[in-house]
Protein backbone atom coordinates (compact mmCIF):
# COMPACT_ATOMS: atom_id res chain seq x y z
CA UNK A 1 0.00 0.00 0.00
CA UNK A 2 2.76 2.38 1.02
CA UNK A 3 4.83 1.36 -2.02
CA UNK A 4 1.91 2.18 -4.27
CA UNK A 5 1.40 5.56 -2.67
CA UNK A 6 5.15 6.23 -2.91
CA UNK A 7 5.18 5.57 -6.65
CA UNK A 8 1.98 7.59 -7.10
CA UNK A 9 3.54 10.51 -5.30
CA UNK A 10 6.74 10.08 -7.37
CA UNK A 11 4.64 10.21 -10.56
CA UNK A 12 2.71 13.18 -9.23
CA UNK A 13 5.94 14.98 -8.33
CA UNK A 14 7.29 14.30 -11.80
CA UNK A 15 4.12 15.64 -13.46
CA UNK A 16 4.30 18.72 -11.27
CA UNK A 17 7.98 19.28 -12.16
CA UNK A 18 7.29 18.86 -15.86
CA UNK A 19 4.33 21.22 -15.88
CA UNK A 20 5.95 23.91 -13.73
CA UNK A 21 7.30 26.73 -15.89
CA UNK A 22 6.20 24.89 -19.02
CA UNK A 23 7.47 26.81 -22.03
CA UNK A 24 5.54 26.96 -25.31
CA UNK A 25 7.09 24.91 -28.09
CA UNK A 26 7.07 25.47 -31.83
CA UNK A 27 5.51 22.46 -33.51
CA UNK A 28 7.86 20.62 -35.86
CA UNK A 29 7.02 20.75 -39.53
CA UNK A 30 6.27 17.54 -41.40
CA UNK A 31 9.30 15.26 -41.85
CA UNK A 32 9.08 15.46 -45.64
CA UNK A 33 9.13 19.28 -45.51
CA UNK A 34 12.18 19.22 -43.22
CA UNK A 35 13.87 16.66 -45.47
CA UNK A 36 13.33 18.88 -48.51
CA UNK A 37 14.77 21.85 -46.60
CA UNK A 38 17.98 19.85 -46.13
CA UNK A 39 17.87 18.70 -49.75
CA UNK A 40 17.49 22.34 -50.85
CA UNK A 41 20.85 23.02 -49.18
CA UNK A 42 22.35 20.11 -51.13
CA UNK A 43 20.88 21.57 -54.35
CA UNK A 44 22.38 24.97 -53.48
CA UNK A 45 25.80 23.33 -53.05
CA UNK A 46 25.26 21.46 -56.34
CA UNK A 47 24.53 24.74 -58.17
CA UNK A 48 27.67 26.31 -56.68
CA UNK A 49 29.76 23.32 -57.76
CA UNK A 50 28.16 23.31 -61.22
CA UNK A 51 29.42 26.87 -61.72
CA UNK A 52 33.04 25.80 -61.23
CA UNK A 53 32.77 22.32 -62.78
CA UNK A 54 33.35 21.43 -66.42
CA UNK A 55 29.74 20.67 -67.36
CA UNK A 56 30.45 19.86 -70.99
CA UNK A 57 32.90 17.12 -69.92
CA UNK A 58 30.29 15.81 -67.51
CA UNK A 59 27.67 15.75 -70.28
CA UNK A 60 30.11 13.93 -72.56
CA UNK A 61 30.84 11.30 -69.89
CA UNK A 62 27.14 10.75 -69.21
CA UNK A 63 26.30 10.37 -72.92
CA UNK A 64 29.25 8.01 -73.48
CA UNK A 65 28.42 5.78 -70.52
CA UNK A 66 24.67 5.27 -70.02
CA UNK A 67 25.24 3.23 -66.86
CA UNK A 68 26.54 6.42 -65.23
CA UNK A 69 23.04 7.85 -65.54
CA UNK A 70 21.75 4.93 -63.54
CA UNK A 71 24.49 5.32 -60.98
CA UNK A 72 23.83 9.07 -60.58
CA UNK A 73 20.07 8.43 -60.41
CA UNK A 74 20.65 5.74 -57.78
CA UNK A 75 22.84 7.93 -55.57
CA UNK A 76 20.48 10.92 -55.95
CA UNK A 77 17.43 8.84 -55.05
CA UNK A 78 19.34 7.30 -52.15
CA UNK A 79 20.12 10.77 -50.79
CA UNK A 80 16.48 11.92 -51.14
CA UNK A 81 14.90 8.78 -49.70
CA UNK A 82 17.47 8.42 -46.90
CA UNK A 83 16.87 12.05 -45.87
CA UNK A 84 13.10 11.47 -45.74
CA UNK A 85 13.64 8.22 -43.81
CA UNK A 86 16.00 9.91 -41.33
CA UNK A 87 13.49 12.69 -40.57
CA UNK A 88 10.70 10.12 -40.20
CA UNK A 89 12.84 7.98 -37.88
CA UNK A 90 13.59 11.01 -35.73
CA UNK A 91 9.97 11.09 -34.60
CA UNK A 92 9.30 9.13 -31.40
CA UNK A 93 6.43 7.17 -32.93
CA UNK A 94 8.21 6.23 -36.16
CA UNK A 95 8.46 2.62 -37.26
CA UNK A 96 11.85 1.06 -37.89
CA UNK A 97 10.68 0.01 -41.37
CA UNK A 98 11.35 3.58 -42.52
CA UNK A 99 15.02 2.59 -42.54
CA UNK A 100 14.26 0.30 -45.52
CA UNK A 101 13.04 3.18 -47.69
CA UNK A 102 16.42 4.09 -49.29
CA UNK A 103 17.52 0.47 -49.80
CA UNK A 104 16.11 -0.07 -53.36
CA UNK A 105 17.77 3.15 -54.56
CA UNK A 106 21.02 2.16 -52.81
CA UNK A 107 20.87 -1.21 -54.60
CA UNK A 108 20.41 0.57 -57.94
CA UNK A 109 23.38 2.82 -57.13
CA UNK A 110 25.68 -0.10 -56.21
CA UNK A 111 24.55 -2.26 -59.14
CA UNK A 112 24.99 0.52 -61.71
CA UNK A 113 28.43 1.33 -60.30
CA UNK A 114 29.29 -2.39 -60.57
CA UNK A 115 28.18 -2.39 -64.21
CA UNK A 116 30.48 0.60 -64.75
CA UNK A 117 33.39 -1.40 -63.34
CA UNK A 118 32.56 -4.28 -65.68
CA UNK A 119 32.59 -1.90 -68.66
CA UNK A 120 36.02 -0.64 -67.61
CA UNK A 121 37.29 -4.22 -67.75
CA UNK A 122 35.67 -5.09 -71.08
CA UNK A 123 36.14 -1.89 -73.10
CA UNK A 124 39.76 -1.08 -73.97
CA UNK A 125 41.11 2.44 -73.61
CA UNK A 126 38.96 3.59 -70.74
CA UNK A 127 40.53 5.87 -68.15
CA UNK A 128 40.17 4.14 -64.79
CA UNK A 129 41.02 5.97 -61.60
CA UNK A 130 44.46 5.33 -60.14
CA UNK A 131 45.12 5.23 -56.41
CA UNK A 132 45.77 8.96 -55.97
CA UNK A 133 42.58 9.84 -57.87
CA UNK A 134 40.66 7.31 -55.78
CA UNK A 135 42.09 8.97 -52.66
CA UNK A 136 40.80 12.33 -53.92
CA UNK A 137 37.33 10.76 -54.23
CA UNK A 138 37.56 9.57 -50.62
CA UNK A 139 38.58 13.02 -49.40
CA UNK A 140 35.81 14.70 -51.43
CA UNK A 141 33.03 12.37 -50.22
CA UNK A 142 34.08 12.44 -46.56
CA UNK A 143 34.91 16.16 -46.65
CA UNK A 144 31.53 17.14 -48.09
CA UNK A 145 29.55 14.59 -46.06
CA UNK A 146 30.84 16.01 -42.76
CA UNK A 147 29.13 19.45 -43.04
CA UNK A 148 26.03 17.83 -44.58
CA UNK A 149 25.87 15.39 -41.65
CA UNK A 150 26.36 18.24 -39.19
CA UNK A 151 23.47 20.15 -40.74
CA UNK A 152 21.29 17.03 -40.66
CA UNK A 153 22.19 16.45 -37.01
CA UNK A 154 21.23 20.01 -36.08
CA UNK A 155 17.88 19.57 -37.84
CA UNK A 156 17.24 16.09 -36.43
CA UNK A 157 17.99 16.89 -32.81
CA UNK A 158 14.88 19.06 -32.49
CA UNK A 159 12.83 15.90 -32.82
CA UNK A 160 13.09 13.14 -30.28
CA UNK A 161 14.40 9.96 -31.88
CA UNK A 162 13.86 6.93 -29.67
CA UNK A 163 16.13 5.04 -32.10
CA UNK A 164 19.03 7.51 -32.23
CA UNK A 165 21.65 5.16 -33.69
CA UNK A 166 19.41 3.98 -36.54
CA UNK A 167 18.36 7.58 -37.26
CA UNK A 168 21.99 8.71 -37.36
CA UNK A 169 22.98 5.75 -39.55
CA UNK A 170 20.35 6.61 -42.18
CA UNK A 171 21.27 10.30 -41.92
CA UNK A 172 24.85 9.25 -42.64
CA UNK A 173 23.67 7.37 -45.73
CA UNK A 174 21.83 10.49 -46.92
CA UNK A 175 24.91 12.68 -46.44
CA UNK A 176 27.27 10.18 -48.08
CA UNK A 177 24.93 9.60 -51.03
CA UNK A 178 24.53 13.36 -51.55
CA UNK A 179 28.32 13.84 -51.44
CA UNK A 180 28.85 10.92 -53.86
CA UNK A 181 26.29 12.44 -56.24
CA UNK A 182 28.04 15.81 -56.17
CA UNK A 183 31.38 14.06 -56.78
CA UNK A 184 30.21 13.34 -60.33
CA UNK A 185 30.96 16.98 -61.22
CA UNK A 186 34.66 16.24 -60.67
CA UNK A 187 35.00 12.58 -61.62
CA UNK A 188 36.72 12.56 -65.03
CA UNK A 189 37.38 8.82 -65.14
CA UNK A 190 35.46 5.60 -65.53
CA UNK A 191 34.65 3.65 -62.40
CA UNK A 192 37.06 0.82 -61.65
CA UNK A 193 37.04 -1.72 -58.86
CA UNK A 194 39.43 0.37 -56.77
CA UNK A 195 37.26 3.43 -57.35
CA UNK A 196 34.09 1.58 -56.40
CA UNK A 197 35.81 0.12 -53.33
CA UNK A 198 36.93 3.60 -52.27
CA UNK A 199 33.38 4.96 -52.72
CA UNK A 200 31.94 2.12 -50.63
CA UNK A 201 34.66 2.68 -48.03
CA UNK A 202 33.91 6.43 -47.92
CA UNK A 203 30.18 5.82 -47.53
CA UNK A 204 30.89 3.26 -44.79
CA UNK A 205 33.15 5.75 -42.96
CA UNK A 206 30.47 8.45 -43.07
CA UNK A 207 27.72 6.07 -41.97
CA UNK A 208 29.88 4.57 -39.22
CA UNK A 209 30.90 8.01 -37.92
CA UNK A 210 27.27 9.15 -37.92
CA UNK A 211 26.17 5.98 -36.16
CA UNK A 212 28.88 6.19 -33.52
CA UNK A 213 29.11 9.94 -33.00
CA UNK A 214 25.81 11.55 -33.98
CA UNK A 215 23.85 8.56 -32.65
CA UNK A 216 25.38 9.06 -29.22
CA UNK A 217 24.87 12.81 -29.43
CA UNK A 218 21.20 12.35 -30.32
CA UNK A 219 20.79 9.96 -27.36
CA UNK A 220 22.58 12.41 -25.06
CA UNK A 221 20.48 15.24 -26.43
CA UNK A 222 17.43 13.34 -25.22
CA UNK A 223 18.94 12.94 -21.73
CA UNK A 224 19.74 16.65 -21.71
CA UNK A 225 16.05 17.53 -21.60
CA UNK A 226 16.87 18.92 -18.16
CA UNK A 227 14.50 16.86 -16.09
CA UNK A 228 15.54 13.29 -16.76
CA UNK A 229 17.99 12.85 -13.94
CA UNK A 230 16.64 15.49 -11.58
CA UNK A 231 13.54 13.48 -10.79
CA UNK A 232 13.67 10.69 -8.21
CA UNK A 233 12.80 7.30 -9.60
CA UNK A 234 10.12 5.18 -8.07
CA UNK A 235 12.38 2.30 -6.94
CA UNK B 1 -24.94 9.33 -31.48
CA UNK B 2 -22.20 10.75 -33.70
CA UNK B 3 -21.25 10.44 -37.33
CA UNK B 4 -17.82 8.97 -38.00
CA UNK B 5 -16.09 9.08 -41.38
CA UNK B 6 -14.11 5.94 -42.06
CA UNK B 7 -11.33 6.53 -44.55
CA UNK B 8 -10.04 3.41 -46.32
CA UNK B 9 -7.59 5.20 -48.58
CA UNK B 10 -4.42 5.65 -46.57
CA UNK B 11 -4.70 3.18 -43.69
CA UNK B 12 -2.63 0.06 -43.36
CA UNK B 13 0.59 1.23 -45.00
CA UNK B 14 3.74 -0.33 -43.62
CA UNK B 15 4.97 3.10 -42.55
CA UNK B 16 1.92 4.01 -40.48
CA UNK B 17 2.24 4.27 -36.68
CA UNK B 18 1.90 0.92 -34.96
CA UNK B 19 -1.35 1.53 -33.17
CA UNK B 20 -2.90 3.88 -35.69
CA UNK B 21 -4.89 1.16 -37.34
CA UNK B 22 -6.13 -0.05 -33.95
CA UNK B 23 -7.13 3.31 -32.51
CA UNK B 24 -7.92 4.97 -35.83
CA UNK B 25 -6.46 8.11 -37.30
CA UNK B 26 -8.49 11.24 -37.06
CA UNK B 27 -8.77 13.56 -39.99
CA UNK B 28 -10.03 17.10 -40.00
CA UNK B 29 -13.15 18.20 -41.84
CA UNK B 30 -10.96 19.28 -44.78
CA UNK B 31 -9.31 15.87 -45.15
CA UNK B 32 -7.62 15.73 -48.55
CA UNK B 33 -7.99 11.99 -48.76
CA UNK B 34 -11.70 12.21 -48.07
CA UNK B 35 -12.26 15.10 -50.49
CA UNK B 36 -10.40 13.55 -53.41
CA UNK B 37 -11.78 10.03 -53.29
CA UNK B 38 -15.33 10.37 -51.95
CA UNK B 39 -16.36 6.92 -53.13
CA UNK B 40 -13.93 5.32 -50.72
CA UNK B 41 -15.18 7.16 -47.64
CA UNK B 42 -18.12 5.69 -45.81
CA UNK B 43 -20.10 7.49 -43.12
CA UNK B 44 -22.04 5.58 -40.55
CA UNK B 45 -23.84 6.45 -37.34
CA UNK B 46 -22.40 4.82 -34.25
CA UNK B 47 -23.01 5.37 -30.54
CA UNK B 48 -20.70 7.88 -28.80
CA UNK B 49 -17.30 6.21 -28.61
CA UNK B 50 -15.61 7.01 -25.27
CA UNK B 51 -12.15 6.17 -26.68
CA UNK B 52 -12.59 8.61 -29.60
CA UNK B 53 -13.96 11.23 -27.21
CA UNK B 54 -10.98 10.78 -24.88
CA UNK B 55 -8.62 11.00 -27.85
CA UNK B 56 -10.14 14.30 -28.98
CA UNK B 57 -9.90 15.69 -25.43
CA UNK B 58 -6.24 14.60 -25.02
CA UNK B 59 -5.36 16.04 -28.40
CA UNK B 60 -6.86 19.39 -27.37
CA UNK B 61 -4.98 19.24 -24.05
CA UNK B 62 -1.72 18.51 -25.89
CA UNK B 63 -2.26 21.44 -28.24
CA UNK B 64 -2.78 23.63 -25.16
CA UNK B 65 0.38 22.15 -23.59
CA UNK B 66 2.33 22.96 -26.75
CA UNK B 67 1.17 26.55 -26.28
CA UNK B 68 2.51 26.51 -22.68
CA UNK B 69 -0.63 25.71 -20.66
CA UNK B 70 0.72 23.92 -17.56
CA UNK B 71 -2.70 23.07 -16.12
CA UNK B 72 -3.80 21.32 -19.31
CA UNK B 73 -0.46 19.54 -19.41
CA UNK B 74 -0.83 18.22 -15.86
CA UNK B 75 -4.34 16.95 -16.64
CA UNK B 76 -3.09 15.25 -19.80
CA UNK B 77 -0.13 13.55 -18.13
CA UNK B 78 -2.36 12.27 -15.30
CA UNK B 79 -4.78 10.85 -17.87
CA UNK B 80 -1.91 9.14 -19.67
CA UNK B 81 -0.77 7.11 -16.67
CA UNK B 82 -3.47 4.35 -16.81
CA UNK B 83 -2.91 3.93 -20.57
CA UNK B 84 0.86 3.63 -20.08
CA UNK B 85 0.43 1.13 -17.25
CA UNK B 86 -1.91 -1.02 -19.37
CA UNK B 87 0.59 -1.09 -22.24
CA UNK B 88 3.49 -1.91 -19.92
CA UNK B 89 1.50 -4.77 -18.36
CA UNK B 90 0.57 -6.11 -21.80
CA UNK B 91 4.25 -6.02 -22.80
CA UNK B 92 5.07 -8.19 -19.76
CA UNK B 93 6.77 -5.60 -17.56
CA UNK B 94 6.76 -6.83 -13.94
CA UNK B 95 4.60 -4.94 -11.47
CA UNK B 96 7.42 -3.26 -9.55
CA UNK B 97 8.90 -1.85 -12.79
CA UNK B 98 5.73 -0.45 -14.28
CA UNK B 99 6.21 2.94 -12.67
CA UNK B 100 9.68 3.12 -14.24
CA UNK B 101 8.00 2.81 -17.64
CA UNK B 102 5.42 5.44 -16.63
CA UNK B 103 8.13 7.91 -15.69
CA UNK B 104 10.17 7.15 -18.82
CA UNK B 105 7.12 7.75 -20.98
CA UNK B 106 6.16 10.98 -19.19
CA UNK B 107 9.69 12.29 -19.73
CA UNK B 108 9.60 11.24 -23.37
CA UNK B 109 6.26 12.99 -23.91
CA UNK B 110 7.76 16.11 -22.36
CA UNK B 111 10.87 15.98 -24.52
CA UNK B 112 8.92 15.12 -27.68
CA UNK B 113 5.87 17.32 -27.24
CA UNK B 114 6.86 19.52 -30.19
CA UNK B 115 6.69 16.48 -32.49
CA UNK B 116 3.00 15.82 -31.86
CA UNK B 117 0.84 16.69 -34.85
CA UNK B 118 -2.78 17.51 -33.86
CA UNK B 119 -4.03 16.05 -37.15
CA UNK B 120 -3.09 12.64 -35.84
CA UNK B 121 -4.49 10.57 -33.01
CA UNK B 122 -2.88 11.40 -29.65
CA UNK B 123 -3.70 7.93 -28.34
CA UNK B 124 -1.85 6.27 -31.21
CA UNK B 125 1.14 8.59 -30.63
CA UNK B 126 1.15 7.83 -26.91
CA UNK B 127 0.74 4.08 -27.41
CA UNK B 128 3.73 3.79 -29.73
CA UNK B 129 5.94 5.76 -27.32
CA UNK B 130 4.75 3.74 -24.31
CA UNK B 131 5.24 0.45 -26.15
CA UNK B 132 8.75 1.43 -27.21
CA UNK B 133 9.75 2.59 -23.73
CA UNK B 134 8.37 -0.63 -22.24
CA UNK B 135 10.51 -2.65 -24.66
CA UNK B 136 13.53 -0.49 -23.78
CA UNK B 137 13.01 -1.24 -20.10
CA UNK B 138 12.62 -4.98 -20.75
CA UNK B 139 15.91 -4.93 -22.68
CA UNK B 140 17.65 -3.08 -19.85
CA UNK B 141 16.35 -5.58 -17.30
CA UNK B 142 17.43 -8.53 -19.49
CA UNK B 143 20.94 -7.08 -19.84
CA UNK B 144 21.08 -6.57 -16.08
CA UNK B 145 19.97 -10.15 -15.46
CA UNK B 146 22.68 -11.45 -17.77
CA UNK B 147 25.32 -9.58 -15.77
CA UNK B 148 24.01 -10.49 -12.30
CA UNK B 149 23.66 -14.00 -10.89
CA UNK B 150 20.82 -15.05 -8.60
CA UNK B 151 22.51 -17.24 -5.97
CA UNK B 152 20.72 -16.97 -2.62
CA UNK B 153 22.73 -19.82 -0.98
CA UNK B 154 26.06 -18.27 -1.97
CA UNK B 155 24.79 -14.94 -0.71
CA UNK B 156 23.76 -16.45 2.64
CA UNK B 157 27.06 -18.34 2.98
CA UNK B 158 29.23 -15.33 2.21
CA UNK B 159 31.06 -14.05 5.29
CA UNK B 160 30.16 -10.45 6.09
CA UNK B 161 33.38 -8.76 7.18
CA UNK B 162 31.49 -5.62 8.01
CA UNK B 163 29.77 -7.53 10.84
CA UNK B 164 33.06 -7.63 12.76
CA UNK B 165 32.83 -4.82 15.38
CA UNK B 166 36.53 -3.90 15.02
CA UNK B 167 36.18 -3.69 11.27
CA UNK B 168 33.12 -1.54 11.70
CA UNK B 169 35.06 0.84 13.95
CA UNK B 170 37.91 0.96 11.45
CA UNK B 171 35.49 1.62 8.61
CA UNK B 172 33.74 4.39 10.50
CA UNK B 173 37.09 5.98 11.15
CA UNK B 174 38.26 5.51 7.55
CA UNK B 175 34.95 6.87 6.26
CA UNK B 176 35.40 9.92 8.44
CA UNK B 177 38.90 10.51 7.08
CA UNK B 178 37.75 9.98 3.50
CA UNK B 179 34.72 12.21 3.96
CA UNK B 180 36.86 15.03 5.35
CA UNK B 181 39.42 14.56 2.58
CA UNK B 182 36.72 14.67 -0.11
CA UNK B 183 35.11 17.72 1.46
CA UNK B 184 38.43 19.56 1.27
CA UNK B 185 38.74 19.03 -2.49
CA UNK B 186 38.04 21.86 -4.97
CA UNK B 187 34.41 21.94 -6.13
CA UNK B 188 34.92 20.38 -9.58
CA UNK B 189 37.08 17.56 -8.23
CA UNK B 190 34.57 16.91 -5.44
CA UNK B 191 31.80 16.81 -8.02
CA UNK B 192 33.67 14.23 -10.12
CA UNK B 193 34.31 11.99 -7.07
CA UNK B 194 30.69 12.35 -5.94
CA UNK B 195 29.18 11.26 -9.26
CA UNK B 196 31.73 8.80 -10.62
CA UNK B 197 32.94 7.08 -7.42
CA UNK B 198 30.46 7.52 -4.60
CA UNK B 199 27.31 7.33 -6.73
CA UNK B 200 28.95 4.99 -9.28
CA UNK B 201 27.39 6.72 -12.29
CA UNK B 202 28.43 6.13 -15.86
CA UNK B 203 30.69 8.82 -17.29
CA UNK B 204 28.06 9.84 -19.87
CA UNK B 205 25.32 10.10 -17.21
CA UNK B 206 27.56 12.13 -14.90
CA UNK B 207 28.47 14.43 -17.80
CA UNK B 208 24.78 14.93 -18.57
CA UNK B 209 23.92 15.58 -14.97
CA UNK B 210 26.70 18.05 -14.28
CA UNK B 211 26.73 19.71 -17.69
CA UNK B 212 30.47 19.11 -17.99
CA UNK B 213 32.29 17.22 -20.70
CA UNK B 214 33.42 13.62 -20.13
CA UNK B 215 37.02 14.75 -20.58
CA UNK B 216 36.69 17.42 -17.90
CA UNK B 217 35.16 14.90 -15.49
CA UNK B 218 37.94 12.38 -16.14
CA UNK B 219 40.65 14.98 -15.61
CA UNK B 220 39.05 16.21 -12.39
CA UNK B 221 38.60 12.65 -11.12
CA UNK B 222 42.24 11.87 -11.83
CA UNK B 223 43.38 15.00 -9.96
CA UNK B 224 40.98 14.27 -7.10
CA UNK B 225 42.23 10.71 -6.65
CA UNK B 226 45.82 11.92 -6.69
CA UNK B 227 45.02 14.55 -4.05
CA UNK B 228 43.08 12.05 -1.91
CA UNK B 229 45.94 9.55 -2.08
CA UNK B 230 48.33 12.24 -0.90
CA UNK B 231 46.05 13.27 1.97
CA UNK B 232 44.98 9.85 3.23
CA UNK B 233 48.11 7.73 2.84
CA UNK B 234 50.34 9.63 5.32
CA UNK B 235 47.73 9.09 8.05
CA UNK B 236 47.69 5.29 7.61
Amino acid sequence: MSTSSNTDSANERLIHDLATDLVPVRRLRAPSVRAFTWLATVVAIAITLAIIADLSALGHRLSAAPDMWLSVTGSTLTAILAAIAAFQLSLPDARRTWALLPLPAALLWITASGVGCLRTWLVPGTHAADLSEARDCLVFIVGLAVPLSALLFIMLRRACPLQPELTALIAGLASAAAAATLLNFFHPFDPAVTDLAVHVFAVAIVMGANWGFNGRLLATNFLRSGVTLAVPRSN
Amino acid sequence: MIAISIDFTLEGTIFGPGFASFYGRRRGPNSIAGAEIPTQVMTKIVPNDPAAEADRRWSALMVAAQAGDGVAYQALLRDCIPVIKAIARRRGVVADRIDDVVQDVLLTIHRARQTYDPDRSFTAWLCVIADRRAIDLLRRVRRQELREVYAPLAFEGHADHAADPTQRLFRADATGIATRAIASLPARQREAVQHLVLEDRLLADAATLTGRTSGSLKVNLHRALKALRARIEPQE
